[in-house]
């Protein structure tokens, strides 16, 4: 379903994707793992068209992303952002239906407003948070209205960039089993990114190792954590020594 | 020396440069305004921001400043036995001037730097990258809205100002200078023209789409983290005060030169 082929892009001198290839099956949940810097999230975004790739081919069913229709693309999917990305001068429902309320997929208020508490409560949140302001809110409940937004119209393809970054553990594992319910449920493909292990074990079909602009290792979920290859071992392992340099 | 004029070359690049991203911007932006979709609740929100709350500063500065500059002008009229024109002159300079700079100065003060703030806030973190995922159009969205509140409120702060300031002038020839009343303002209504107000009005529209365009521009081209945020606030602020006054010197050499 999503195929990247050759992936390239640099920021100035500092390359941080030096060809990138990789294919995630529809209905497939593709965790990508490295450690910070490596690129992940200028993956995800290249993918969405937020970064223009320098060379290399993006593919969705076939068709490269940068030449389709740039809203009926956007429309299929649904991105949860690492700091939830909440918008601060609307309430908490705005921001879950906010593609509701314009656009292509514009319904009437009372009904965006409906699928907004709809989606909430999906994501374990009571009616009364829908009125809201997302300061309002404690870490761990902008990831949940984060995550409600990107499922409010059951989007083909969803994205989680670090989706327990910042939180508690047990807040880090109500998000991650969330997430693995709201996939199967909807039976979208999805792209997470993330250095938790955790978040590895609860939601990955696939996992791919990135580190140095390429893709080091991908297989099963499972396989992961048997894996031989020094770059895997050492970051499944968090251990100090081996083939990724560390600063100390 | 081939360093030192390498360095010119290089630094004349970048200002040319910036300035075509600049061009660029504000034609995308003007652009924007008149294509669809609307956001008729953004507009009304910069109108509200951009206009009505920066009423009160616009007026206290143009109250203010049209009263000292009775004071000025009537001290230094003294010198050559001149005080009488001080209705006149402060009207002159009020509506061709002051008014309008003071109102684009007021509005880059307060208006371009919030603008700013909040726009490169939503650009580290995220929230701009979220508007593009969620099909919407930062352009149209954000940009547009705030640019027409600030072509629509410039022109209207701008006659408050001329107003206030006049005003200012009155309330300091009437109340401290001896000047009669009636003959005061029967001096400033016929000495000012048609072109002067038109002038001082076509200026507000300048510099309110001056101001708004430069918070726009510098806040979503902002760097990361806090310092991201208060480089552009402050460049914002000092792009949209330098590129009004200029923008005044033009303006008034095409009004007055010709």
């Amino acid at each position: 379903m999503i195929d990247l082929r050759g992936v390239h892009k640099s920021f100035g001198a500092n390359q941080v994707l030096g060809g990138v290839d990789l294919s995630v099956a529809k209905g497939q949940s593709m965790v990508i793992i490295g450690g910070s810097g490596t690129g992940k999230s200028v993956l995800l975004k290249c993918v969405l068209g937020l970064v223009t790739p320098d060379a290399g081919q993006i593919l969705v069913d076939g068709t490269d992303v940068t030449k389709s229709d740039r809203d009926a693309f956007l429309s299929r999917f649904g991105m949860l952002f690492q700091g939830a990305a909440l918008f601060d001068s609307l309430p908490v429902w705005q921001n879950v239906s906010f593609r509701l309320l314009r656009g292509r997929l514009k319904r009437p208020k009372a009904e965006a407003r409906d699928i907004a508490i709809q989606k909430l409560q999906r994501v374990g949140l009571g009616p009364d948070v829908a009125d809201r302001l997302p300061a309002e809110l404690s870490g761990g409940m902008q990831k949940r209205v984060g995550l409600a937004r990107a499922i409010a119209t059951d989007p083909e393809i969803i994205f989680f960039d670090e989706p327990t970054t910042g939180l508690d553990p047990i807040m880090a594992g109500v998000i991650n089993d969330l997430i693995r319910e709201i996939v199967v449920d909807m039976g979208a493909t999805t792209m997470t990114i993330t250095h938790d292990m955790t978040s590895v074990r609860s939601i990955a079909d696939q996992v791919a190792m990135l580190h140095d602009g390429v893709i080091r290792w991908t297989g099963p979920k499972d396989a992961v954590f048997d894996s031989t290859e020094p770059y895997v071992t050492q970051f499944v392992n968090g251990l100090p020594d081996g083939p990724i340099a560390t600063l100390r | 020396m081939i360093g030192f004029l390498a360095s010119i070359g290089a630094s004349a690049l970048g200002l040319l440069a910036v300035l075509g991203r600049l061009v660029m911007f504000a034609a995308a932006s003007l652009t924007a305004i008149f294509r669809p979709p609307f956001y008729i609740r953004e507009a009304a929100l910069g109108l509200l921001n951009v206009g009505y709350l920066t009423l009160p500063v616009v007026g206290l500065t143009a109250l203010f400043t049209g009263a000292a500059l009775a004071l000025q002008i009537y001290a230094g009229g003294a010198r050559f036995n001149a005080e009488a024109v001080v209705p006149q002159i402060v009207a002159i300079g009020m509506v061709r001037e002051l008014g309008p700079v003071l109102v684009g100065l007021m509005i880059a003060a307060r208006v371009t730097s919030s603008i700013a703030a909040e726009l490169a806030t939503m650009k580290v973190t995220e929230q701009i990258d979220a508007l593009v995922t969620l099909s919407t159009d930062p352009l149209r969205y954000l940009v547009a809205p705030r640019v027409l509140a600030g072509l629509i409120s410039g022109p209207v702060l701008v006659a408050v100002a001329d107003a206030l300031g006049v005003f200012g002038g009155f309330l300091v020839g009437t109340q401290a200078l001896d000047f009669n009343a009636t003959t005061y303002l029967r001096n400033t209504v016929d000495f000012l023209t048609v072109p002067d107000v038109t002038s001082s009005l076509i200026k507000g529209v300048a510099f309110g789409g001056i101001a708004t365009l430069m918070g726009c521009y510098y806040g979503l081209n902002a760097g990361r983290g806090a310092q991201g945020v208060g480089a552009a606030t402050k460049s914002s602020v000092v792009a949209a005060a330098v590129l009004i006054l200029a923008a005044n010197f033009a303006l008034t050499a095409v009004f007055f030169t010709a």
